[in-house]
């Protein structure tokens, strides 16, 4: 099973390799490993594709706490939000092929944000399924390249990623 | 004052009093401000050394183990030490040098990125950036490595970080938000197991080095219940092997009784314990008739992680067993206790006398020439797995070997720590003739320290657990484990260091040689020189289950002696 994982984490030098350092010594499946700060200073937030049944996933969130700079992890399996940005560089040929690539474009509402002669680069966003797709109908043009930033995400509603306020008992 | 002396003055303020270290280039300024410290440094001769002689020092006190290395070579000497203490759970902080920050990342000369490569192998590791952040850090490595479950933690200071003016307070906070280990066992948990064992009717209670601190309740709730006691190579001690209910060690090398016991049990109590596959074998067919698993643990993690659990609490060994007293209640086993008492006489740890001096006979003599009152410790291999069976540790924190790294070469370094953490107390460690030659240049650091460290070289010629596996599983073939041709004189090269040095071989002399070595004063070497074919029993094969279990040397049977 397909899981998203949000990790709040202290942005200390290094923690990146830490987290990246456990999934691979753990033997953890990643898709996709997203990051970037948040709005309070000191701490960043890493969103984790890992696909595993319930036992690895206990697994990952277990290890991943272990870590001392990793304030909070979770595993959304609640209703939640989930997008990944893609840049998809094209190869066109000519004219036509052009509008085809157009309309497909904006069936998915992928943006363009670069024409050249012989190219264009669009700008996507979305769950990593429409991206997928998109990746997908754009194939038989010629992918020139492809930049996705793998899936962030966060639960809807209140719920929300913080340090706890608890003290240590 | 520098970077340095605040370092000093934060150990200090720890509680510190004692650092195993080798100096070196980036480490010199500390070194130099050692030389005004009260706090005392021991000079080892290999960094390896100082971290394993920190491990013992944290094992044998319960206190942290401190060592120290400079960057590059003495660095990278520590990173097997860091992941034995990791493995075994032990608070060690180790404090490492390193090139001066402006020259980090630039192939400098002795330098490495050890903060990269000690990540998996500590608990936790820091770099010192800012003098001033000192105090801090140390406080932290400090109350990371010995809070929760204990681990190493790494602390590298470059050079610079060293001489720079301190201007810092010591008054520090420590501010660590993701850390925040679980004391309290939750009480819906622990009445559920206090339930679950009321209702068993083949229990057993499994103890391991997490309930190192928990001897008297683990006691207490044995006799409360009646429940038979199965400790781990890493809990020996924790409940006394002498109390008659105890079952032995469980595993690969454990006793016929506890590992049918777990076999049979329909209810597991757990604590302090992670289930390693030297204990379980296959873990698919380990405890195959045990619908109750109760697993207590300060990680979360390990509960769950090999074996399925159904009724998990949290929490320091100590408090929950405490509690577990608290709501406990005699137990009617006397059915299951006619079963374990059977196995318990029918095969107790025993050895098929020869002609040779045998490496059982000579721990079982110093057993009880020192009626079990030592800290022991042991290199890795037969004369490992031996002393576990034939030495009864009563005591917790009497025993401290390699468990889950099993690393050759700490008998001697972890002996100089436990002399050093108990002062007054004798320390025995039997060691492996190919162990030893690991870490044989300590025999300097002892010979400095005159301490009464009694080295007991099984010299059985061979590296004989590879022997004993290449005899069952590899057709005889025995690739690369003969020592005896090349094996130097060990009681000579004992004389060499200026230390005590007598050989045995012959039986009959076993007893009046087990005295000579106590009552010499200081430290001691005796090479004892064992029967070389001796085979470990019982054995449960690699990867096998208590099914499985081999009692006795099938070689011996075979010859019919
Ligand atoms: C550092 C290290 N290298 C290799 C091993 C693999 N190993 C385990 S036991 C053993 C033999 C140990 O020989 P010795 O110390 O003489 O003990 P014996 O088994 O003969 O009692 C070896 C090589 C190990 N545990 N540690
Ligand atoms: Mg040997």
């Amino acid at each position: 099973m397909r899981h998203l994982v949000s990790v709040l984490v202290q942005d200390n030098p290094g923690v990146l390799q830490r987290v990246a350092g456990l999934i691979a010594r753990r033997g953890f499946n990643i898709e996709s490993l997203a990051v970037g700060r948040t709005h309070q200073p000191g701490l960043s937030r890493i969103s984790l594709v890992v696909s595993g049944d319930d036992a690895v996933l206990e697994q990952v969130e277990k290890q991943l706490n272990r870590l001392i700079e990793v304030i909070k992890v979770t595993d959304h399996s609640e209703p939640h939000v989930e997008r990944e940005l893609a840049l998809v560089k094209v190869s066109i040929a000519g004219m036509e092929e052009r509008l085809e690539v157009k309309d497909i474009a904006e069936a998915f509402r992928a943006r363009i944000v670069d024409v050249a002669k012989k190219s264009i680069i669009f700008e996507l966003t979305g769950d990593s399924t429409k991206v997928n797709n998109f990746v997908e109908a754009m194939r038989p043009y010629g992918l020139l390249e492809v930049m996705r930033t793998g899936a962030v995400g966060m639960s809807r509603g209140e719920q929300v990623l913080k340090v706890r306020e608890k003290k240590a008992v | 004052m520098n970077g340095a002396a605040a370092i000093l003055k934060a150990l200090e303020m720890q509680g510190v009093d004692t650092i195993f270290g080798h100096p070196g280039g980036t480490i010199m300024p500390t070194y130099d401000a050692l030389y005004d410290s009260p706090i005392r440094h021991i000079l080892v001769r290999h960094e390896q050394a100082g971290i394993h002689a920190a491990t013992a020092y944290a094992r044998a006190s319960g206190r942290v183990g401190v060592c120290m290395a400079t960057s590059g070579p003495g660095a990278l000497n520590l990173v097997t030490g860091l992941q034995d203490a990791l493995m075994d759970s032990t608070p060690v902080v180790a404090l490492t040098g390193n090139v001066p920050q402006h020259l980090i990342g630039t192939d400098a000369f002795q330098e490495a990125d050890v903060v990269g490569i000690t990540q998996p192998v500590t608990k936790h590791n820091f770099q010192v950036r800012n003098v001033n952040d000192i105090p801090r850090i140390i406080a932290e490595a400090f109350y990371i490595a010995s809070t929760g479950r204990p681990g190493p933690v790494l602390i590298d200071f470059p050079k610079d970080v060293q001489q720079a003016e301190f201007t810092g307070s010591f008054d520090v906070e420590i501010n660590l938000p993701g850390y925040k280990p679980t004391y309290k066992g939750h009480p819906r948990q622990i009445e559920r197991a206090l339930e679950a064992l009321q209702k068993a009717e083949k229990p057993v209670l499994m103890v391991g080095g997490g309930a190192l601190n928990a001897a008297p309740e683990i006691v207490a709730l044995a006799e409360k219940t009646g429940l038979p006691v199965i400790p781990t190579l890493m809990g020996l001690g924790v409940f006394p092997g002498t109390h008659p209910q105890c079952l032995g060690m469980p595993g690969m090398h454990g006793s016929v009784a506890a590992n049918r016991a777990i076999h049979h049990a329909d209810t597991i109590l757990a604590i302090g314990l992670r289930f390693d596959d030297r204990v379980t074998g296959k873990v698919s067919r380990f405890a195959p008739h045990a619908h109750t698993v109760i697993h207590v643990d300060i990680d979360p993690a390990e509960i769950g992680k090999l074996v399925k659990t159904t009724i998990p609490v949290v929490g320091d060994a100590k408090w929950v067993a405490a509690e577990l007293v608290k709501g406990a209640k005699k137990l009617s086993l006397s059915k299951w206790w006619a079963q374990l008492e059977d196995w318990k006489i029918k095969y107790p740890f025993a050895w098929k006398p020869k002609p040779h001096l045998q490496s059982q006979e000579v721990i079982q003599a110093f057993w009880e020439a020192t009626r079990g009152k030592a800290v022991v410790t042991a290199g890795v291999g037969q004369h490992q797995m031996f002393t576990a069976q034939f030495f009864k540790f009563d005591s917790p924190r009497s025993w401290i070997n390699s468990g889950g790294l099993g690393t050759m070469g700490v008998g001697l370094p972890f002996a100089i720590g436990a002399a050093l953490a108990r002062p007054g107390e004798l320390v025995i460690d039997f060691d492996g003739d190919g162990s030893f030659q690991m870490t044989l240049q300590e025999l300097a650091t002892l010979k400095k320290l005159n301490l009464n460290v009694k080295i007991v070289i099984l010299n059985n010629g061979f590296l004989g657990m590879v022997r004993q596996w290449q005899d069952l599983f590899h057709a005889r073939r025995y690739s690369e484990v003969y020592l005896a041709d090349s094996n130097p004189d060990f009681a000579k090269l004992a004389e060499a260091y200026g230390i005590r040095g007598i050989t045995l071989t012959d039986k009959a002399k076993l007893h009046e040689t087990v005295k000579e070595v106590l009552a010499h004063p200081g430290p001691v070497l005796l090479e004892a020189r064992v029967y070389h074919e001796e085979g470990v029993f019982p054995m449960i094969p690699s990867g096998g289950a208590a099914e499985d279990m081999i009692i006795e040397n099938p070689r011996e049977t075979v010859a019919g002696d």
